[in-house]
């Protein structure tokens, strides 16, 4: 009884402390992510990239005690995440703003991170212009550019294809990777033999590929939104008899990712793509990670994962190089030439606030039975443009 | 409606437009926020605009009987005019809300012609597919409304040259709720005039109307007008306040959303748009800070309830309610 009268009182106090004090000990991050309709599946492997960062490393770090609010923005809906990051700094009082899906969510809460000056953790959203809208954004996913240009270079230069045919869905990722594939390309010295701009809703492919082949190009670039697409543009190839063996066919990383590859099966043998994560990559750090991961979500990681459980690892060793200080200014600072060794390998932050990381070149292949992207190149510390 | 007949049609359009305390009460109301939730100003702003969008629906659905499931378009069409403005033209935002809702009554009105000649399911195929082909078409116009990135570089005004937009929302919401206050006294007295009781029997009964002297059609190409224009306000007041537009502003979730509010609140009443906003994006805010991914679960339950146990909304059923006490 006594007791409970010493809680009561003591929730009485705490209460009537003005916030400040109360926040003394504790860092408050806001997750802002789409963690209900078509992308919740994507911030909730973010999120668990976060869990289990947080279950490795515990939840205090130089002194403070991490605190998370989660916020549901529901899709690409730039309105309702700023409205979300204006009442998570001064509802909440939280110190930094992190999550981010999609590239709209990252853009509208942007300003909001400028004006209040806090630290802003861009764990996915992929456009290269997020980081130059606020001095406090950093990143730690990758951007398209970083991943086609890198691919295009490599193409080209030890690929042995001097001609290539783009398709790409008509959308602002799929034509952000077109233009950054072909840009590549052509500075390589590649010839591009010509392009599509497929719709990206529910798109028939066989009569693109029909077209495709029909110019018999050396090689095809393709990029598709995730989900069931990649295998439906993978079945059409095959349907065609084009031999990912004889015609190179090259995407970044979502074409192949592990729900893709398993649904081609054999037809998927060939593929390459250029990539920044794989759960396949061979590394110490990274086989524990798999392991701690699948332990915990009996499931493997993707790269939407090791972007969460990167933007945690940054947020912790910022706040261990301030002091447990959580203003934006000192944040950024500490986390500007940050290096670390990440599951996907060695990874830094530049002055832009951008990753720099290296970019693997993979190969599909069977490995024990198994088909799964193999990685046989490596393009090392490549910079967010 | 039982005592229409009994009185002259000019005294009870007389008395339905005279100010009943409950509404002066329902005003005064909306300025609590200022002072008991003052951390709330963003999302205050943000209900008073799906408030506006709402009413605006309910002025073809609720009164005109005009089944929409593509309102967004106009929304959007507000949002992008009213964002474009800002960046081509200037930042004033009365003349941003004015190119807005004149762009998206343009397009209400084009498109009122089509809309105006079916009813029903008919209706419902046709707005949702003008509303897809809206979406699309922005998504396709990349060089202009940036696409699925969203339209970048907005820079509003002050509001009246004093007020900026702050983050705790105190300008935006005084601003959304002075504009929502002198487009709902439109909108009652659009509603309590012979044109709004010509609206009510065209929803009753619209081949009757043109019998009894009321051209069924070109009212509803004037009302689909109006509605859209007012849509196109609410659009453009969410892109001066939160100076970002997206294609979300154009999808059928905010077509669907702003018919479940409507359905929530009550269609066919002034005040239906306004409580269902309120409810719906309290309990959505709500909801979803406490499971930010099963929110849309209890949004269903809620919907469902109301449905079930309020089959005129929530101002219905309380009316309902308010009769039957008043009765005994």
């Amino acid at each position: 009884m006594k007791q409970s009268l010493y809680a009561g009182v003591a929730v009485a106090v705490m209460a009537l402390l003005p916030a400040g004090a109360q926040a003394q000990g504790t860092v408050k991050i806001g997750i802002i992510s789409a963690y209900s309709g078509q992308f919740a599946d994507t911030a909730n492997q973010i999120d668990n990239g976060i869990k289990l960062y947080m279950k490795q490393h515990g939840d205090t770090v130089a002194g403070k005690k991490i605190e998370l609010i989660r916020k549901d923005t529901g899709g690409p809906n730039p309105a309702v995440a700023k409205r979300l990051a204006e009442e998570l700094i001064v509802r909440d009082k939280v110190d930094i703003l992190a999550g981010f899906t999609l590239t709209p969510e990252a853009l509208g809460a942007a300003p909001v991170s400028a004006e209040a000056k806090k630290l802003l953790v861009d764990m996915n959203a992929a456009t290269g212009i997020i980081t130059t809208k606020s001095p406090y954004i950093v990143r730690t996913s990758f951007t398209l550019n970083q991943v086609a240009n890198t691919l295009a270079e490599w193409a080209v230069k030890k690929g042995g294809v001097k001609k290539v045919y783009t398709m790409v869905s008509n959308f602002g990722p799929g034509i952000d990777a077109e233009q950054y594939f072909q840009k590549g390309f052509k500075a390589a010295g590649g010839e591009i033999v010509g392009s599509v701009r497929m719709p990206v809703a529910n798109p028939d492919f066989s009569a693109f590929v029909q077209r495709a082949k029909d110019l018999n190009p050396e090689s095809i670039f393709v990029f598709v939104p995730g989900g069931a697409q990649p295998a439906a543009i993978g079945k059409a190839f095959a349907e065609r008899q084009m031999d990912p063996k004889k015609i190179k066919i090259m995407s970044t990383g979502e074409a192949v990712d592990e729900t893709a590859v398993k649904a081609l099966g054999d037809l998927a043998l060939g593929r390459i793509s250029g990539w920044h994560y794989d759960y396949n990559h061979h590394s110490k750090v990274n086989e524990d990670f798999v392991k701690a991961f699948n332990a915990e979500f009996k499931r493997n990681p993707d790269f939407f994962a090791v972007g969460g459980y990167d933007g945690m690892h940054l947020i912790y060793e910022a706040l261990k190089k301030t002091g447990g200080k959580a203003d934006g200014d000192s944040l950024i600072a500490a986390a500007k030439g940050m290096k670390w060794e990440s599951p996907r390998g060695p990874v830094a932050i530049d002055d832009k606030r951008e990753m720099v990381q290296d970019i693997y070149i993979r190969r599909v292949e069977k490995v024990d039975g198994k088909i799964v992207n193999v990685e046989f190149d490596t393009v090392k510390g490549v910079h967010a443009e | 409606m039982t005592d229409i007949p009994t009185v002259a049609p000019q005294l009870y359009l007389q008395s339905r437009s005279r100010w009943r305390p409950i509404e002066i009460v329902f005003w005064l109301a909306t300025l609590l926020p200022f002072w008991l939730f003052p951390d709330y100003l963003s999302l205050a702003s943000q209900i008073a605009v799906a408030s506006l969008f709402a009413l605006s629906l309910d002025l073809i659905l609720g009164y005109a009987g005009v089944v929409s499931l593509g309102h967004a378009a106009f929304f959007g069409l507000g949002a992008y005019t009213a964002g474009l403005f800002s960046i081509y033209v200037w930042g004033e935002v009365f003349t941003g809300l004015i190119a807005g809702a004149a762009v998206a009554a343009l397009v209400g009105y084009a498109s009122s012609f089509i809309i105006s000649r079916f009813r029903h399911l008919t209706l419902i195929m046709i707005t949702l597919g003008l509303g897809l082909l809206l979406h699309e078409a922005a998504n396709s116009a990349g060089w202009l409304t940036g696409g699925s990135d969203g339209l970048q570089g907005i820079e509003v005004w002050k509001v009246a040259g004093l007020f900026s937009f702050d983050l705790y929302g105190v300008t935006a919401y005084s601003y959304t709720l002075g504009v929502l206050f002198v487009v709902f006294l439109a909108a009652r007295r659009l509603i309590n005039s012979p044109f709004g009781l010509a609206l009510r029997g065209i929803r009753e009964n619209f081949v009757r109307m043109p019998a009894i002297g009321a051209d069924s059609n070109s009212h509803i190409r004037k009302v689909y007008t109006i509605s859209a224009a007012l849509a196109g306000v609410a659009g453009a007041l969410i892109a001066q306040t939160t100076q970002t537009v997206s294609l979300e502003a154009l999808s059928f979730e905010r077509s669907a959303d702003v018919l479940v509010m409507l359905v929530l609140g009550g269609a066919g009443r002034l005040y239906g748009g306004l409580i269902g906003a309120a409810v719906f994006m309290i309990a959505r805010d709500q909801f979803s800070g406490i499971a930010p991914q099963y929110w849309y679960f209890w949004i269903g339950i809620l919907l469902v309830v109301v449905v079930m146990l309020l089959p005129n909304g929530i101002l219905g059923g309380l009316s309902k309610i308010f009769a039957r006490w008043s009765r005994r």
